[in-house]
């Protein structure tokens, strides 16, 4: 932990136990939701890492712990190399400004009563950085950053699209010159044509200003262009890490195989071994003991009953690649 | 002048606002607006009916018991019941607003404390406990102001703190957390303003029901003193007579309504006027 090689962001076992809702004096205690079981991964600078998972799966939940906007029950999160997992609210402030977070709701994102200058100005006077006219002057260039006209800059938020919203979430996340941006599936809710240029605007901004990423979306079709890592995350745990290139050539999970099927592909001719789940997610509050996935997994009888014993350990499928999964261990590299 | 012309884009937001600014302008400019003395007695022209004569004068709204003109009386009661409805919906908006964010923000700890103390306070008949708060301090306008205050904070705290509620997950909110944003900032910039239009309506809801409170308490004799004329004192005198001379009660009770009705409207128009959304839809 030190010197050139040093992550941006490292992540250790970290856990989220949500306290279940019907728990109380006459009903007992209910077990709690596992919405992060001990999630550990590291973004370098510069770098996006995708992650990746259905709904329900805890990946948003990570994104908050991560910006602490939740406080986790228990694992670290470092931060520079420093933990920052246990940081007084003014301690974290300081962090802040190299750590910031884009919403998936461009509506519920902004406030309705703010003006876009003070929208994406709030940054500056929370941290005393610049007021009154050297605001606007900094609020102006951060709007022609984002692709956005400097007229907009009276307007309220239900004067723009949900695109231009994005936008204005996107120049309020970069207002402190960030270093690592936590993207909460910025794009599914826009329609398919703005998502593109949404992206664009994120890669262009990477390049620019050195950001890295931690993207989260619900399928692995909206990370691929954008990510040089991804990592897939199941019922509040990881199973699979990879490099963008490799998950998608090598996918080793189970999982991560049915995920890559669902992709849609252009090409009406193409045989598709379309790979179906079967079920609903379980209940994150009991989750499957042994593997997690094997109540969906079509190779878990492969291995008698080991799947529903034994929990998987990780194991390496390839250069840089981790699998969470008994059958790579038997199988090696695929 | 931007701003008026959007009020009264409404008519009945204007017809709101011609009551109001009436009212108003009738209680500030009071003492030159009563054709009598409004303390003035003579017994041997009570109960004179509306438009009726007596050698003082005509009496456009009659006379009551005491021979005393109604329309003087009532356009100097107007003072106290505006300035008593007012400031009461004042005190008890701002400790009401105040609490229902730190509720609304804080549910765990203080939200508990203080929607504890609404609850105990809710269980207890509001009129016993102006009775018993008016009863300790003594009639005074300004202790009838602050047992009003006092007495309604909860109708503000307990819509505020619902509403806390539920923007505190909004996604702005966690925005400006993640910016860092101190919790005084949050209530004050990020949940205020968006609660401000409920606010206001319970507010136009609230100044009717003030003034129908202190008609209440001045009527047991417990809100301002007996010799100062106010609209709910006026209907309290004018019950005996109701019968035969129904003017005495119900002039007072139709003030009442007008007011009522008019911040009730005008209220309405605020709210939408605060609304960006609403901003610029014209009705």
């Amino acid at each position: 932990m030190n010197g050139a090689a040093q992550p941006l962001l490292e992540i250790r076992d970290l856990r989220k136990y949500f306290r279940a809702s019907g728990s109380g004096f006459f009903t007992g205690e209910q077990p709690p939701i596992r919405a992060v079981d001990g999630v550990s991964l590291s973004i370098e600078r510069g770098q996006t890492f995708g992650l990746v998972g259905e709904s329900g799966c805890g990946k948003s939940t990570l994104g908050r712990l991560i910006a602490r906007l939740i406080e986790p029950t228990s694992g670290s999160i470092f931060f520079e190399g420093r933990d920052i997992t246990g940081l007084s609210r003014s301690d974290m402030r300081e962090v802040r400004r190299h750590l910031q977070i884009i919403f998936q709701d461009p509506y519920a994102s902004l406030n309705p009563r703010m003006t876009v200058s003070d929208i994406i100005g709030e940054a500056f006077e929370i941290h005393g950085l610049a007021r009154g006219a050297a605001k606007r002057q900094e609020v102006a260039k951060l709007l022609d950053a984002v692709g956005l006209s400097r007229a907009h800059i009276d307007k309220y938020p239900h004067e723009f699209s949900g695109g231009q919203r994005q936008r204005i979430g996107i120049a309020r996340a970069l207002a402190l010159k960030p270093k690592l941006i936590i993207c909460d599936e910025p794009v599914s809710a826009l329609d398919v044509s703005i998502q593109s240029q949404i992206l664009n605007l994120l890669k262009d901004l990477q390049r620019e200003f050195g950001l890295a990423y931690l993207f989260i979306a619900h399928g692995l079709a909206a990370v691929r262009h954008i990510s040089d890592r991804i990592g897939v995350m199941y019922l509040g745990k990881l199973v699979e890490t990879a490099p963008s290139s490799e998950i998608f050539t090598h996918p080793a999970h189970p999982y991560t195989q049915a995920l890559i099927s669902a992709i849609p592909r252009p090409d009406p001719d193409a045989v598709r071994d379309r790979i179906i789940l079967e079920g609903d997610l379980p209940s994150p509050a009991a989750p499957p003991p042994g593997c997690r996935f094997h109540t969906r997994c079509r190779e878990a009888s492969r291995l008698g009953t080991r799947c529903m014993t034994q929990e998987p350990a990780w194991h390496a499928a390839g250069a840089d690649h981790l699998a969470a999964c008994h059958l790579v261990e038997n199988t090696g590299a695929q | 002048m931007g701003f008026l012309r959007k009020i009264v884009a409404s008519r009945l937001a204007a017809l709101g606002l011609i009551l109001t600014v009436a009212v108003a302008f009738m209680a500030i400019f009071a003492p030159w607006l009563t054709p009598f003395d409004p303390a003035a007695q003579d017994v041997t022209q009570r109960l004179i009916p509306p438009f009726g004569r007596t050698p003082e004068g005509l009496h456009l709204l009659g006379t009551d018991a005491l021979g005393r003109d109604v329309l003087s009386r009532l356009i100097i009661a107007s003072r106290i019941s505006l300035l008593v409805g007012v400031a009461a919906v004042i005190v008890s908006g701002f400790f009401g607003v105040m609490l229902g964010l730190i509720a609304g923000y804080d549910d765990q700890r203080a939200g508990r404390v203080i929607m504890a103390v609404a609850d105990v306070q809710l269980a207890v008949p509001f009129l016993v406990l102006a009775l018993a708060v008016a009863a300790v301090l003594g009639p005074s306008v300004f202790n009838l102001v602050v047992v009003l205050g006092v007495t309604n904070w909860v109708q503000y705290a307990r819509v505020v703190r619902a509403e806390a509620l539920t923007l505190r997950e909004r996604e702005f909110v966690q925005a400006a957390l993640a910016l860092g944003a101190s919790t005084p900032r949050i209530l004050a910039r990020h949940l205020l303003p968006n609660v401000m239009s409920s606010v206001i309506v319970i507010s136009s809801l609230q100044v009717a029901r003030m003034i129908l409170f202190e008609a209440s308490l001045s009527f047991l004799g417990l809100g301002v003193p007996a010799q100062i004329p106010t609209w709910g004192s006026m209907i309290a005198d004018g019950r005996n007579y109701v019968s035969s001379a129904w003017w005495v009660a119900a002039m007072p009770g139709i003030a009442i309504f007008l007011t009522v009705v008019g911040i009730n409207l005008l209220g309405d128009r605020l709210r939408d006027l605060l609304d960006p959304k609403l901003r610029h839809m014209e009705r």
